[in-house]
């Protein structure tokens, strides 16, 4: 298979496959709190609803930021399975972020403009763990491209453990899970109103949605890359991963921000700063671990 | 049936009512009842909402919000009012600072009445609700209901 005909198969597929996530996410966690819970196609009814909504705008340019923020995640995504520059990948990822803050932040709603602040607040949380993945991968593989990452023979787990923990540590965040979920609360429907979506109505906020289903869908494929020589290990690790994300998201109360953030610091600079110097000892002296 | 009425998000506002009736509401939303089932969800923002519950009646106070809360939410909407307080304005009618039941000020499609309102009437007043929302939909597009929102149609 061409890698352009996968990255288009990630536009296609991706939404489909995401709003099933949602779904399944839905009711695991009704399932959790003694609930039957919704359909299993539920999220796309409600996507589907927003779409034949009346679009009320603040100001006609946050459409614009939204597009803006649909477009470089679905870039984002496609590039990540179109096999190419692992680095490139993640500068686009932090775009669609700031889409997403710029559209918030430039409305002067009061609940928007916190929700914006927590976002910024969430992404440097992130953001440097992030950033460690593919300077992780290019010392113990010697290249950013995914394709390469695909061909080599070991898994790269075994080489970043680490980083894959402290990327699990993040992933909360991005998934937008408590006990990280300061800036949208996606669960906790009165706090803050909606923070970062308040003021986004009807095809706008089933837009948001969207590029949220190809996000997750993309970060489910960067546990992918960490098994990558074991297909069907790696996604059932890349399932179980989710799962985990919705028992936490259940177990746990919401964190207060410099929590969060000094939180993350300290797992991106012991998990991730930690399998880098290791990385780099054993490339640079091999001697002091061959026992 | 559309995904509109599989969809439906509620917001809830507390008039002046005794908060009997805002128990029950809350009642209806927790686990037993499970609306979640329905696809009902209780929003806090009136931009994300379909569905509009009000208890309580419309006093000299609040007569401002439920005005701005029902402009600030996108068509196609219905208001249903909980509760004899909500209905007309029940025992709280004849005081001073009470205009009365929520249509005084803002048009109403379900009235549920009840004190307090028991949350198996609630549920049945939203999913009542939810054939008007379907009606107003079709209203909307002029019977084209291929088109999708935004003044396409």
């Amino acid at each position: 298979m061409s890698v352009l005909l996968q990255g288009l198969l990630y536009i296609v597929l991706a939404p489909i496959l995401g709003g099933l996530l949602s779904g399944f996410d839905r009711i695991l966690t009704a399932r959790i709190q003694s609930r039957v819970g919704p359909p299993i196609l539920q999220p796309f009814y409600d996507v589907g609803k927003l779409f034949s909504k009346e679009q009320l705008l603040v100001l006609k340019s946050q459409s614009i930021f939204v597009i803006g923020l649909l477009i470089s995640m679905i870039i984002t995504g496609a590039l990540f399975f179109a096999q190419q520059d692992f680095l490139i990948v993640m500068f686009v990822f932090s775009l669609s972020g700031v889409f997403l803050v710029l559209a918030a932040y430039q409305i002067g709603s009061p609940y928007s403009f916190v929700g914006a602040e927590r976002e910024l607040i969430q992404m440097l949380a992130y953001e440097p763990m992030i950033l460690l993945i593919p300077v992780g991968v290019y010392m113990a593989i010697g290249s950013f491209s995914i394709q390469d990452i695909l061909n080599s023979p070991d898994p790269l787990f075994f080489q970043l453990p680490g980083i894959f923990f402290g990327y699990l540590y993040v992933l909360t965040i991005k998934l937008r899970k408590g006990p990280f979920d300061l800036s949208a609360s996606h669960h906790a429907h009165q706090e803050l109103v909606k923070g970062i979506t308040t003021e986004f109505s009807g095809p706008n906020l089933a837009l948001i949605e969207l590029a949220h289903w190809y996000e997750n869908i993309l970060l489910l494929g960067i546990i992918y890359i960490f098994f990558a020589p074991w297909p069907v290990v790696a996604v059932l690790v890349a399932i179980g991963t989710y799962a985990l994300e919705i028992f936490v998201d259940n177990s746990f109360s919401r964190v207060k921000w410099d929590l969060l953030l000094k939180s993350s610091w300290w797992m991106t600079l012991i998990l991730g700063g930690g399998n880098i110097v290791y990385l780099y000892l054993v490339k640079q002296f091999p001697a002091l671990f061959s026992f | 049936m559309s995904v509109l009425s599989k969809s439906p998000w509620v917001i809830h506002y507390d008039g002046s009512s005794c908060n009997g009736c805002d128990i029950e509401v809350l009642a209806a939303l927790m686990p037993r009842f499970d609306v979640e089932r329905f696809g009902i969800i209780n929003t806090g923002n009136p931009k994300h909402a379909d569905i509009f519950l009000i208890t309580g009646s419309i006093n000299e106070q609040n007569i401002g919000i439920v005005k701005n809360i029902y402009e600030q939410m996108p068509n196609p909407k219905v208001v249903l009012a909980l509760g004899i307080c909500a209905t007309s304005g029940g025992i709280f009618k004849d005081c001073y600072n009470v205009y009365g039941g929520v249509d005084k000020v803002i048009p109403v499609d379900v009235y549920v009445p009840g004190c307090a309102v028991r949350p198996e009437a609630i549920i049945d007043g939203v999913v009542k609700a939810l054939g008007i929302l379907e009606k107003k939909r079709e209203q909307d597009c002029g019977g084209n209901c291929s088109c999708s929102g935004e003044g396409a149609c």
